[in-house]
């Protein structure tokens, strides 16, 4: 069929199966955007700003498993994009970001909005096209979202020069891709499994290490059979929280800097590591010389790359998860659960000794207590994304998620302006979902913007803000590491959140009691409207347990037990 | 040279398409690898380029390096030479005033000799080992080279 490229753009993202996309327009994609006014196979969602738009597909990704698509401009419409672009590489997105270029004519000639965008995207993308002639466009878009979402997925930018669009041609969207450089493995080695298996049924004190592959997979299920099946106790990291479930017996949280006293404890003592898609993070090891130092290491990862990269494994094995659980459990078989008896008794005690817990007030709110009440009021029927800092540690640490793909937060990068776009991309996937972006009064202004597009859209996004007036995880660092000096770190001076809430079509709710806080969520989920809950929570506050960065995984500073209890080291 | 730091040479097979070679460089840029030399051609009758890197680096590291390459979509083979044929080649400029059968007969050890005579100088091109260029390099030095060009390194699995 005769179509111009523009309308093949539009095709392909029907043919995805793409429901909704995610951008702001500019001049070099005009052309599309006037294929998506004529068009009614998907939906547009015009974020206010360019990074939101990425960040939106990336939250709609997560909370689907789809891959998001999302659309800019050349130039400054995509410099802006980067961010997001960087976020979704760093965590394993699938994703589709298609840019404006200038023509083909002027590329190289420093033309108006004229950027090198594969240039830049180059390593903050699985992969990256320049579209040069439109009879290759149907073939590269088709690429884009096969490589977005097979392998480790990641996100794909998709660069159109402007004339490309315009031009017409014949539109055959291929069935089928095939790039002989790319043949990603999914079986696991069947000699290396079997091995594997042997290992785990020598060990004594062998310890499950679940990564974010674990959710990208879609082994949740798997994960917990094969736990269950030996009953072989779990540490989550960051990006899996939700993959065990809370309340699990065998869950013993979630590990590293910011991970609970067993947690760390475990993988400190544990003899033999079974990591399941993680990625051995600095944030998770700590000092690597001291990481599990006395246990051989299972390392299972779709990405060969990631294997040995930071640490000796002695039983590599590159494949899906879910495959290679698959081929793993029934070799398991008659594993004898009763050898990890001790150990699990050991475990159990350190967690009685040093449980997640913290001091709760009557005079103040404590943000875990937030925490935990949204738990107790919206539990597993919520979704929660975060933004980054003291807020999205305190989420992690606390809430109670029960399956994965509940708990959306930007983990690699660390992007703060994040949580609330992402979960307007979350709400628009999910909408019979409660949708709450846990922030903090520093994260929720980098894309305060958002507030507008919620609104307009009607996707009701409640942003619980733990408001403590500082950049809480810096003054935090402040404090044990700088001797105090709170160099710019103090955010006393705030708008009104509420009344900005409120100018830009939403709700507010100032919240100072926890009377307030139940009032105000009830509230704000019967409104169905997009609201900012600036919630005071004492100021100085800190995350822990905390392993100071570079420093062993069993060194931590622990949480007070009482209010009298000056805490531990 | 110890084990911690070892040269090798790399070769990767990859897709002939534009910016495939920035895709590789920049790589090595990111990730903090060093490339001491780079040969780029297309291989004859197929849509693939050679490329072929001479690095240093730890096992650890020259590993994720390999991962890091066949990493990239376009990339369709890397091999760490283990067994390798390897040459390089090399052009020295002299001018025309030096012993020019000193210069002929040096060349000819390194199995090379006289390309190019005009009316101020004379180009020498040798092609062999590494190592061997150095030395003939280093032998050329009391002939005034003007110019010194060398080629990087390209090889083949034994």
């Amino acid at each position: 069929m005769q179509m111009s490229g523009a309308q093949m753009v539009c095709e392909a993202i029907i043919a995805e199966g793409t429901k909704t996309v995610f951008g702001y327009p500019g001049g070099a994609i005009m052309h599309v955007y006037d294929e998506i006014y004529k068009q009614n196979g998907f939906e547009h969602i015009l974020t206010r700003h360019e990074q939101a738009a990425v960040h939106a597909a990336d939250g709609y990704a997560r909370a689907t498993g789809e891959v998001g698509v999302a659309m800019v401009t050349s130039g400054p419409g995509f410099t802006n994009a980067v961010t997001g672009l960087a976020t979704a590489y760093m965590d394993s997105i699938p994703m589709v970001v298609i840019s404006g270029q200038v023509p083909l004519s002027l590329i190289g000639t420093d033309g108006f909005q004229e950027i090198d965008a594969v240039g830049i995207s180059r390593p903050c993308t699985k992969h990256n096209f320049l579209v040069r002639t439109l009879e290759e466009l149907p073939r590269i878009l088709k690429e884009a979202f096969y490589l977005a979402r097979t392998g480790r997925p990641g996100p794909i930018l998709v660069d159109i020069p402007k004339d490309i669009t315009v031009d017409i041609g014949e539109f055959v969207y291929p069935a089928e891709v095939n790039i002989p450089t790319y043949k990603p493995t999914y079986r696991g080695n069947r000699r290396q499994i079997e091995k594997a298996a042997e290992a785990i049924k020598k060990s004594k004190k062998p310890l499950l290490y679940v990564g974010g592959g674990a959710v990208l997979s879609d082994a949740y299920m798997m994960v917990r059979e094969l736990a269950e099946k030996t009953q072989i106790p779990v540490v989550e990291t960051l990006m899996s929280r939700g993959v065990m479930g809370a309340g699990n017996p065998l869950l013993l949280g979630m590990l590293g800097m910011h991970g609970n006293y067993a947690s760390n404890m475990a993988m400190s003592e544990t003899d033999l590591v079974i990591s399941l898609g993680a990625r051995f993070d600095d944030r998770v090891t700590g000092k690597l010389s001291e990481f599990a130092k006395y246990a051989d290491i299972i390392h299972v990862d779709i990405d060969p790359a990631n294997i040995a990269k930071l640490v000796d494994v002695d039983y590599p094995i590159v494949g899906d998860i879910k495959q290679v659980l698959e081929d793993l459990i029934p070799l398991l078989e008659d594993v004898n659960t009763d050898r990890y008896q001790a150990w699990r008794e050991i475990l159990r005690r350190y967690d009685e000794l040093h449980p997640q817990s913290f001091v709760d007030s009557d005079k103040e709110i404590k943000p875990q207590w937030v925490i935990e009440r949204i738990g107790e009021l919206v539990g597993e029927q919520a979704i929660i994304t975060s933004d980054v800092g003291q807020h999205q540690m305190w989420a992690a640490q606390h809430y109670p998620f029960d399956r994965p793909r509940q708990w959306i937060n930007s983990g690699g990068l660390g992007t703060m302006g994040f949580g609330f776009p992402a979960a307007i991309g979350a709400k628009v996937a999910c909408p019979e979902k409660t949708v709450i972006n846990i922030t903090g009064d520093g994260s929720i202004l980098m894309n305060m913007q958002e507030l507008v597009t919620a609104a307009e859209y009607k996707t009701p996004v409640i942003n619980v803000i733990l408001n403590n007036q500082f950049l809480g995880m810096v003054r935090q660092w402040q404090s044990f590491f700088y001797e105090k000096r709170f160099s710019e770190t103090d955010l006393t001076f705030q708008p009104n959140f509420k009344k900005l809430a409120e100018a830009c079509g939403g709700i507010g709710y100032d919240v100072t009691t926890k009377a307030e806080f139940d009032a105000a969520l009830k509230d704000a989920i019967e409104k169905d409207q997009v609201c900012f809950m600036n919630v005071a929570i004492s100021r100085f506050e800190n995350v822990l347990p905390m392993v100071p960065a570079g420093g062993a995984l069993f060194n931590m500073m622990l949480p007070q037990k009482s209010e009298n209890d000056k805490g531990e080291k | 040279m110890s084990l911690e730091n070892e040269r090798r040479v790399i070769s990767v097979i990859v897709m002939n398409e534009s910016s495939v070679l920035a895709r590789v460089t920049s790589l090595f840029a990111a990730r903090g690898y060093n490339i001491a030399s780079l040969t780029v051609a297309p291989i004859p009758n197929s849509d693939m380029s050679h490329i072929t890197i001479e690095t240093q680096g730890s096992p650890r590291v020259m590993e994720q390096i390999t991962k890091q390459l066949h990493k990239l979509i376009p990339v369709y083979k890397v091999i760490e030479h283990e067994e390798m044929v390897e040459k390089e080649m090399v052009l020295v400029k002299f001018p025309i005033a030096e012993n020019l059968s000193d210069i002929s007969a040096l060349c000819e050890v390194y199995n090379g000799g006289i390309v190019n005579v005009g009316t101020e100088m004379v180009i020498a091109m040798v092609a062999d080992e590494p190592c061997r260029i150095r030395h003939f390099i280093e032998a050329t030095d009391r002939y005034n080279p003007i110019e010194v060009v060398r080629g990087g390194v390209v090889a083949i699995e034994r």
